[in-house]
């Protein structure tokens, strides 16, 4: 009995000296209460020298947290409890944030940073007249590959993926809408096309894929891709670039049919306190010079017309990260299908990863 | 009076653990079954989970659950046995449970490592000459990362029942001029059968609904319930579909349950 009451005992105690740790750290940092900004961000995904420097300017103290995918982000925002005065999901999460109103409209006057972002990436249709958000990065959906193990062949369509010479060379990443955009782009549909047929069409061909598909598997294909595992792989422009940093041997090509056009936004969602420094950071972000050392330091593209100029020659002539306007013609961002259209791509999408080789 | 007073307040804890924890999340379960993706009340679900597509996936959760149980009990029975007759037994059982510490995505993702193709298990194959081969994402890697997971909690009930067994038993079975193989399957076997039931049943069950390993090990080449329950439940959203298929697996796990229990110990 003495045991145990000595077991509890140890444990509350370890525990108060770290809660006092932890209140006493907050309050050095000056962290408790007054004029905080909470930003919520993907992780590793801001130069953090940016943030000390905007406390700098304003005066104000800012607590960055991260997360790992929109579905997590949006339902800590819709369950409440939490003070995020900025959030950057992606666009087709901004539109069922909308429907949820779950966001707080901008104050254009307020941002008046907002006329350097490129006019092409304005007014789209998640978000018409830019009403809830503020384009952060974006990027596109492609093929990363690796030359030397292909025997210095090129990778530059969909459709060379189907060549039987690469037998278990692929790896897939494990979204629904990525792999089904893949199989929809190679027969020239839309990556938004709802029509059964078409669908159907397009699983058919993706089954005819399964040979040379050696894992469909999550974010550990970058470290995969890095290692050589495998050849040839669908992955996010951001992490090709991620990829490529680590393996100086790959490449990195968004196939000439066309392909996914994707944005992560500044948003400020209803359970912010403090709007108007919400205002402030993201006008802050929007700088063009502020944006090119962000852009520096993660490696995505930046939607900032004026932050190009700050730019190295070599990152912003890149036609990997920065697609041509022919070829961005050819890009499409995902639509909201709906829930009903949404699980019928899970369905197949589902049924392909069960077709056996 | 107060002693009924006293009896009725110590099952209170008990009581409201079940409610809360058992009764209301499989009520839960049941009732979100019953709604399709747009919310409304339907059966389709159900219609849904007899098409070629689910009863596929539920026949092959079976045969890799069934695998990966067969094969732990392979290996588990007779290392067991050996424990039981060690110096240190209780030391060498530590040893044996000590990995199951240590948390499941950092041993996944360890074999990533070393089944990969550049991985210690190939640069071994190339050495004693039979050269590299592909062992992740495919069925053996998924078996034996799996079976490596679940054996201590095969080997532990096992254990247990042989560490009970009285010894005396064996030596009357030897007297009377038994021999070693016929000691083993008339005498020790039935005797610890118990433990042999427990130890498959908290092996089957959770490798039916496995999910983390079909991606991290199979690179969903091998898609059981519990991938379609993460999916309609994370992805989709379809949370009636993936409450669905979680009715099913809790029917099948009751069987066997059922099947395991009812069974008196044979001789």
């Amino acid at each position: 009995m003495n045991h145990l009451i000595r077991f509890f005992l140890v444990i509350a105690l370890a525990s108060a000296i770290i809660l006092y740790g932890i209140s006493s750290l907050n309050s050095s940092q000056g962290y408790s209460g007054g004029n905080t900004l909470t930003v919520y961000n993907w992780g590793d995904y801001i130069d953090e020298d940016l943030i000390k420097q905007f406390e700098k300017k304003t005066g104000i103290k800012v607590i960055y947290e991260t997360f790992d995918s929109n579905e997590a982000m949006m339902t800590k925002i819709e369950q409440g409890g939490t003070n995020y005065d900025v959030a950057i999901p992606s666009e087709y999460t901004i539109d069922k944030m909308k429907q949820d109103n779950l966001l707080i409209p901008l104050d254009h006057s307020k941002l008046p940073n907002l006329k350097n972002i490129d006019q092409r990436f304005m007014d789209l249709p998640f978000d018409p007249e830019n009403k809830y958000s503020v384009p952060y990065f974006w990027g596109t959906v492609g093929i990363v590959y690796n030359p030397k193990m292909l025997n210095g062949k090129k990778i530059t369509s969909w459709n060379d993926l189907w060549n039987p010479d690469l037998k278990n060379q692929i790896l897939l990443i494990d979204g629904a809408r990525e792999v089904m955009g893949m199989g929809l782009n190679s027969l020239g549909y839309s990556l938004n096309d709802t029509n059964k047929k078409h669908l159907l069409e397009a699983k058919a061909k993706l089954d005819g894929l399964t040979p040379n598909v050696k894992a469909i598997v999550g974010d550990e294909i970058k470290m995969l891709m890095a290692n050589e595992e495998a050849s040839i792989g669908l992955v996010w422009s951001g992490d090709a670039s991620e990829i490529m940093s680590e393996n100086e041997d790959l490449d990195y090509v968004v196939p000439k049919e066309g392909s996914n056009l994707w944005f992560d936004n500044m948003v400020i969602p209803k359970t912010a306190k403090n709007i108007d420094a919400a205002h402030k950071f993201i006008n802050f972000m929007l700088d063009p010079k502020v944006a090119a050392k962000n852009t520096e330091y993660v490696g995505y593209s930046t939607p900032n017309k004026q932050a190009l100029k700050h730019l190295p020659k070599e990152v912003v002539e890149d036609e990997r990260f920065y697609p041509s306007p022919e070829l961005t013609k050819k890009l499409e961002v995902y639509k909201n299908l709906g829930k009903k259209n949404l699980a019928y791509y899970n369905e197949l999408f589902l049924q392909f990863k069960m077709h056996k080789k | 009076m107060e002693n009924k007073l006293t009896r009725n307040l110590y099952k209170v804890p008990y009581l409201l653990w079940i409610l809360l924890f058992v009764i209301i999340p499989i009520a839960l379960v049941l009732y979100y079954s019953f709604f399709d993706i747009e919310g409304h009340f339907s059966l389709g679900n159900y219609q849904k989970f007899f098409t070629p597509v689910y009863l596929q996936m539920t026949l092959s959760s079976f045969w890799y659950a069934f695998l990966i149980t067969a094969i732990s009990l392979i290996i588990a029975y007779p290392t067991a046995l050996l424990l039981t007759k060690t110096k240190h037994k209780q030391l060498w059982l530590l040893l044996i449970i000590v990995p199951s510490w240590i948390n499941l995505l950092l041993k996944a993702y360890a074999f990533l490592g070393i089944f990969g193709t550049y991985g210690i298990s190939n640069s071994f194959l190339k050495v004693i000459g039979i050269g590299q081969q592909q062992i992740l994402f495919t069925d053996f890697s998924f078996v034996f990362v799996s079976v490596y997971i679940f054996i201590p909690f095969m080997i532990l009930p096992i254990f247990n029942s042989l560490n009970e067994l009285n010894p005396t038993l064996v030596d009357a079975a030897k007297d009377l001029g038994a021999s070693k193989w016929t000691t083993f399957r008339r005498v020790i076997f039935p005797l610890t059968i118990d433990g042999v039931k427990s130890g498959c049943q908290v092996t089957f069950i959770p490798a039916l609904s496995l999910f983390m390993l079909t991606r991290l090990i199979a690179g969903n080449r091998v898609i059981t319930l519990g991938t379609a329950i993460e999916q309609h439940f994370l992805v989709t959203q379809d949370w009636g579909m993936g409450s669905t298929i979680a009715v099913f697996l809790i029917i099948i796990m009751v069987l066997i349950m059922l099947l395991t229990n009812t069974r008196k110990r044979g001789v």
